[in-house]
């Protein structure tokens, strides 16, 4: 919406206004604190010295790892791109049959962690290793990283745009090139972007079908020889790799406007009859699906009735889930109190300073976990040695690596509660603390269950930091699925695996809902 | 006693200055509208007068105690005011009776009591106590204003403030529901300020109007004065449509196209703008354009009355209007008579026009 009149005035007067020192400070410091592994890395490698990190930065090894995670990243996006637009197309812009099921369907493998997809098919099919394993897999757990967005923007197109361009003598196919496509480009590049930075942070998936890119090299080498200068080099690398990837998507958006111009609601898109083509339509979603979360659902349910006594099986589940449980609780709590200022910040003083200081903590969670945890490991080590092989350590990393999750539903909840009722209720004689018990906690309430909700959910799927940071005798979900699957103990690994798709169920849920609602990224 | 007094106040956003200097007395039980064009600062001077923003210098007395002067600034919650802004801002997660009964103290009424003030407060305001267990979004428009103001009246406050209350209503809910809040007020003996762009809205409600441009008031009085004697040029053109002419003052009579005009108020003799209001002006038949040099050169038909458009003499343009149709269609001779005295102000250089001020728009502008 373009403010006029009095809003407009409103939005300047807050414009001009510094934001106060007790708000600006801590949210200065949060987004030092979500900075500190990039920090801690560059630091290291500097304060080494070149001498030192030169020989391990250009070795045969990394040209190879960066020969495979770079491969693994074209491949996947590539996949990814294609599945997503058509079957965004197929299921937004045709009639095919159950429309609003199958974006569901489609988007229900966000609820299967990489890893445990990857467990599914090769405890399926031993034989499968290597980069076109590994591509099949990565893409069948990310592909809805690309749908979404573009569904979303596909629901979002004005088909006034589509139908100007066919008065305007262009035939279907030319109108969907240079109308339609231009259009959906942000939510590709978007898109493209999370794909490839979950490949370079992704370990499990790719540990597993016995390919080697950074996360994994980083993880064996941290294994042989600690928080080493070698894994700190090998980090430093990935996180060049990671920057690479943000500064490419952030130079082909480009800066061509493709909100929507004028007011009022979009019609919705006349569909696309497939008429015969309708039973091979329907073929293709139906295999990704079955592919995706057809494959993981049934070999999991498969592994689940070779467990043996249920008895056992539920004695040994129990306290790894209370322990998941609490690190969940922490993590959440403690992610939205460190969101809440921020996104209060950005969105009641809006301004450059603050949308860059929010903007920060996204950056620092394109940093993969292991890199997060070796930072943490690094800096508990040699400063904080207390710090070591503690819970806080733990929860600090989830912090850092999900505090933009939290971002997006705290930044609309805060925007539920606009300063116009807080004036309301202080002109109604309510104190400012009462207003904010009465007025701002009650509507922004949801938004901010929803936030915790989808951090400690992807709290209990979190493999690489935990692996690197869980105090000793902790064991999540996460970790002993792993370290059964590793020992490839399927059977074993199998509860973990039923436990953690079930409790990602939501967490997919509220994805799929915000990607209704148009609320990216 | 005044129910609110301001001095020299004065604020400006970094190097803006938004209030120059601002006097204003509200006297008790009266509607006083500060009419302006955007960004002329009459929401800022109501959002200090509300404690919700601070003035750089000046004083605000509400009911003879200052509330704001120097560093000693008293909260919105700690002043006896009421405040309706622009959209109502109810409270979405509460039904119209926990909204309207907000403000009173929480663990001193009883239910049936918050029961009974919600719906005589519902009544006062003409609308059906049965909404009381409704939604803010289950309302429309007008009844989402009239619950605000409910709001703000239920704990007896000794000034109301309303900014652009009907702005965002359309034409009919804007005109029922400005009825039916004024005779609210009236009924009530509330002290009001009210902040409008809206001229109708200004001359229909208010008691008294003050006129802003640029930050300080240009000229105060009673609706009929101002409209009848408006200081400046700017502020007769806020006050409604209006014809201007380019004309000569000469001992009291403005000439101009259409004969020597006698004025409302002094003006200097020399070049003048002169301002004719469009139910000054009068058409009838004539023969030829050659008699009379004008001719009809639009209609726009609003029902009630009709505005026509008339070139005259000259080149200029005026619009006149007529009660229900008329029988003038473009390209047809006219002769054009006016009557009553007409507004002139001195012109500014050759060929200025008061540009900056926006024409007045809005139902009942014609």
């Amino acid at each position: 919406m373009i403010p006029t009149g009095p809003a407009a005035g409103a939005a300047r007067r807050r414009l001009r206004s510094l934001p106060p020192l007790r708000l600006l400070v801590p949210c200065l410091l949060i987004a030092g604190f979500t900075a500190i592994p990039l920090a801690v890395i560059v630091y290291y490698c500097f304060d080494v010295g070149w001498a030192v990190v030169e020989p391990l930065v250009f070795r045969p090894l990394i040209g190879e790892l960066l020969a495979n995670t770079v491969l693994l990243c074209a491949t996947t996006t590539a996949c990814c791109l294609t599945a997503g637009v058509a079957l965004a197309w197929l299921v937004e812009r045709t009639n095919l049959p159950g429309r609003g099921l199958w974006l569901a369907l489609l988007a229900s493998p966000l609820a299967i962690p990489a890893f445990v997809n990857s467990y599914a098919w090769i405890s399926l099919v031993p034989e499968l290793h290597g980069l076109w394993a590994a591509t099949l897999i990565t893409s069948l757990s990310y592909y809805p990283f690309v749908l979404l967005p573009v569904a979303a923007a596909l629901r979002g197109l004005d088909p006034a745009l589509e139908e100007t361009g066919r008065s305007l003598g262009l035939g279907p196919v030319r109108v969907w090139a240079r109308v339609v496509l231009p259009q959906l480009r942000p939510a590709m590049l978007g898109g493209s972007l999370l794909v490839a930075l979950h490949l370079l942070a992704e370990f499990g998936a790719i540990e597993q079908l016995r390919y080697a890119t950074f996360a994994t090299a980083i993880i064996a080498q941290y294994e042989s020889t600690f928080a080493s200068t070698a894994a700190n080099a090998l980090a430093a690398v990935l996180i060049a790799c990671c920057l690479l990837f943000i500064t490419l998507e952030v130079l082909t958006r480009g800066r061509a406007r493709t909100a929507r111009l004028g007011s009022g609601a979009a019609r919705a898109a006349t569909p696309v009859r497939l008429g015969r083509l309708t039973a091979p339509a329907v073929a293709v979603p139906l295999a990704v699906v079955g592919l995706a979360a057809g494959v993981p659902v049934y070999s999991v349910t498969h592994w689940l009735g070779h467990t043996g006594s249920a008895g056992h099986a539920m004695s040994a589940l129990l306290p790894v889930l209370a322990t998941t449980a609490e690190l969940a609780a922490l993590a959440s709590a403690a992610t939205v109190a460190a969101g809440f200022p921020l996104a209060w910040l950005s969105v009641r003083h809006r301004s450059l300073m603050t949308t860059v200081l929010e903007r920060s903590t996204y950056l620092a969670s394109a940093v993969p976990g292991v890199v997060v945890g070796l930072a943490l490991v690094t800096v508990a080590i040699r400063y904080t040695r207390p710090l070591y092989q503690t819970t806080i350590l733990v929860v600090a990393a989830y912090v850092m690596l999900f505090l933009p999750r939290a971002m997006v539903n705290l930044r609309s909840a805060i925007g539920q509660a606009p300063p116009v009722l807080e004036e309301a209720s202080r002109a109604l004689g309510q104190t400012a603390s009462a207003t904010f018990r009465r007025v701002v906690i009650p509507l922004t309430a949801p938004g901010v269950l929803s936030a915790a909700a989808l951090v400690s959910l992807a709290v209990t799927t979190e493999l690489t930091a935990t692996i690197l940071l869980a105090p000793t005798g902790t064991h999540t979900l996460a970790t002993e699925f792993w370290s059964a699957a590793a020992e490839i103990d399927y059977p074993a690994a199998a509860p973990y695996a039923v436990c953690m798709i079930v409790l990602s169920l939501p967490s997919a849920y509220l994805l799929l809902r915000q990607s209704a609602r148009g609320v990216t990224r | 006693m005044t129910a609110l007094s301001v001095h020299g106040l004065h604020k400006r956003y970094g190097r803006v200055p938004v209030l120059n200097g601002v006097d204003l007395d509200v006297a008790r039980g009266s509607v006083t509208a500060i009419l302006g064009p955007s960004g002329c600062g009459k929401t800022t001077l109501l959002r200090i007068v509300a404690g919700f923003d601070r003035a750089d210098a000046g004083t605000v007395t509400l009911n003879g105690t200052d509330v704001s002067s120097g560093r000693t600034v008293l909260p919105p919650d700690k002043r006896a005011i009421g405040y309706v802004a622009q959209e109502g801002a109810l409270f979405p997660h509460l039904d119209v009776q926990a909204n309207i009964t907000f403000g009173l103290p929480y663990l001193t009424t009883g239910r049936r009591q918050r029961r009974d003030r919600a719906a005589a407060l519902l009544e006062l305001v003409s609308l059906d106590p049965s909404l009381a267990r409704r939604y803010p979004h289950q309302l429309s428009g007008g009844q989402q204003q009239r619950v605000a103001l409910a709001r703000a009246l239920a704990r007896k406050p000794s000034l109301i403030l309303l900014d652009e209350p009907f702005s965002s209503l359309d034409a009919a809910l804007r005109e029922a529901t400005r009825t039916a809040v004024v005779a609210t007020l009236k009924a009530e003996n509330i002290s009001t300020l009210l902040v409008t762009h809206d001229q109708a809205e200004a001359l229909s409600m208010a008691d008294h109007i003050a006129v802003m441009t640029d930050g300080r008031f240009t000229q105060t009085g009673p609706p009929q004065q101002l409209y009848a004697r408006p200081a400046t040029l700017g502020t007769a053109l806020l006050l409604g449509p209006a014809s201007t002419l380019d004309g000569t003052v000469d001992n009291g009579r403005a000439s101009c196209p259409l004969g020597a005009l006698p004025l409302t108020r002094h003006c200097p003799d020399g070049d003048a703008t002169v301002v004719i209001r469009p139910e000054q002006l009068h058409l009838s038949d004539a023969g030829t354009t050659a008699d009379t040099g004008a001719t009809v050169i639009g209609c726009e038909f609003f029902g009630a009355d009709t505005v026509v458009t008339v070139r005259i003499a000259g080149g200029a343009t005026i619009r006149a209007r007529a009660a229900g149709t008329t029988p003038y269609h473009p390209g047809r001779p006219v002769a054009v008579t006016v009557h009553g005295p007409v507004h002139a102000y001195p012109r500014q250089g050759p060929g200025s026009r008061p540009d900056d001020v926006p024409p007045a728009d809005g139902p009942g502008s014609r």
